[in-house]
């Protein structure tokens, strides 16, 4: 089975600015991965370089294992919904539907029109009158209506309120539970993914710093707490993600597959977003210490 | 039929959440023998979580002989759950309140009783799991 998308030495570098930088990836198919990190991260670019909407300028990017936009038939296979899901303002929900028949030679019509009645949408109206909510459904819509074998959004939820978020990823979760799409969604808060990847990438300052299947990776994970003592004094089995300390305590967030033996360190699971937010503290704490002109105060 | 809900703030993964739910609705009797189980897009599409998680539930609760699946058509359940008949309290009750007097003679205040339960709740339905 191919890779729903594998990077290697993937980079892309604007004029000045460094987007992404020597990412490694292979992200297996059937699965909902997150692609989680901070604004300016290089999420964005990541999924136009899988959309083939921009050309690495180091490295490969494949996409269910071919390059990205070959052609047509390439096309076909990958659905976008791009950041704040554009529609066309002035076209009626009914043409936006048409121009989807028109462009996409494996439209699934049934399921289309299925999805505007679910969603209680007037065809007639025209979408610049849909609400945010209404408008990233029908963003939704067009994309599944291809019936892609890949689907990547771009922060599909980040506009929307609580209620319409929970919407749309009912409908995602629907639609996936359906038949064997791959999802790659990206957000900048873990919290909206959390109940939908299974897998995450996490994308910090150009970087991949972390990558893998939720439960392995929160399985291999550990907080430890106890009285202050160095990182050094720690079994070398731990790889320490992030330490932190106080003149009496030090807490450290470890990875490890062992079991923790030392009965003076209390060890607890970390959820999702903490384990998230060790590896970004990591990463921009880092970035700062290859900057040699800025100290940090310790 | 039943009707799942998650809780992201119970630490509970959530495949988990939605086993304990069938079991707790086995135990009150609100699922029988033969009754349905929502299909994995009924569930996905009302709390908005994984299809993988939903299977992952399912399997563990066959695996368990609780349900079956009949491909194409659902899955359902097929065992029971003996509810802990009433009777039985009594005596743990007994234990429990002999054990929260000698928690206190040892100096723990209410919090620490609660805390000392809870970690020593999980970390045994961890053993368990394992």
């Amino acid at each position: 089975m191919s890779a729903a998308v594998a990077a290697r030495g993937l980079g892309k570098r604007y004029r000045r600015r460094v987007a992404l930088d020597d990412c490694n990836l292979s992200i297996p198919e059937g699965h909902v991965v997150g692609l989680v990190g901070p604004n300016g991260a290089g999420k964005t670019t990541l999924l136009h370089l899988a959309v083939g909407l921009l050309a690495p300028t180091s490295g490969s990017i494949e996409v269910l294992g071919r390059p990205p936009a070959a052609d047509a038939a390439q096309l076909g296979r990958v659905g976008f919904v791009a950041q704040e899901t554009p529609v066309y303002a002035r076209m009626t929900v009914e043409d936006h539907l048409r121009v989807g028949a028109w462009t996409n030679p494996g439209w699934d019509r049934a399921l289309a029109r299925r999805r505007i009645d679910e969603l209680d949408l007037d065809p007639r109206q025209a979408a610049g009158a849909l609400s945010g909510g209404q408008r990233a459904q029908l963003a939704l819509t067009l994309a599944v209506a291809k019936r892609p074998e890949l689907l990547l959004l771009d922060e599909p939820v980040a506009s929307l309120d609580p209620l319409a978020r929970r919407d749309f990823l009912k409908s995602l979760m629907a639609f996936v539970a359906d038949g064997g799409t791959s999802v790659v969604l990206s957000s900048h808060l873990v919290g909206d993914l959390e109940r939908v990847c299974d897998y995450l990438v996490v994308l910090v300052a150009s970087h991949v710093v972390l990558a893998g299947e939720t439960e392995a990776l929160l399985a291999s994970h550990r907080r430890l707490t106890g009285s202050r003592r160095e990182r050094a004094s720690l079994p070398s089995a731990f790889e320490v993600v992030e330490e932190s300390h106080t003149d009496r305590q030090s807490t450290f967030v470890v990875r490890t597959h062992g079991p923790v033996l030392d009965p003076g360190l209390a060890s607890e699971e970390l959820g999702l977003e903490d384990l998230v937010l060790a590896y970004m503290g990591r990463a921009t704490s880092t970035a700062r210490r290859r900057r040699p002109d800025l100290t940090v105060a310790s | 039929m039943i009707e799942f809900h998650l809780d992201p703030r119970s630490g509970v993964a959530p495949y988990l959440q939605l086993v304990h739910q069938v079991r707790q609705a086995l135990r009150l009797g609100i699922l029988r023998p033969g009754d349905q189980l929502p299909t994995v897009k009924e569930v996905v599409a009302s709390v908005a979580i994984n299809p993988n998680t939903v299977l992952k539930a399912y399997r563990e609760l066959e695996h368990d002989g609780l349900v079956a699946a009949r491909p194409g058509v659902g899955t359902f359940v097929s065992g029971t759950l003996a509810a802990v008949p009433v009777a039985s309290h009594g005596p743990l009750r007994r234990d429990l309140e002999r054990w929260l007097a000698k928690a206190r003679r040892a100096g723990l205040d209410e919090e620490s009783i609660e805390a000392l339960f809870r970690s020593t709740f999980r970390s045994a339905a961890h053993e368990d799991i394992a």
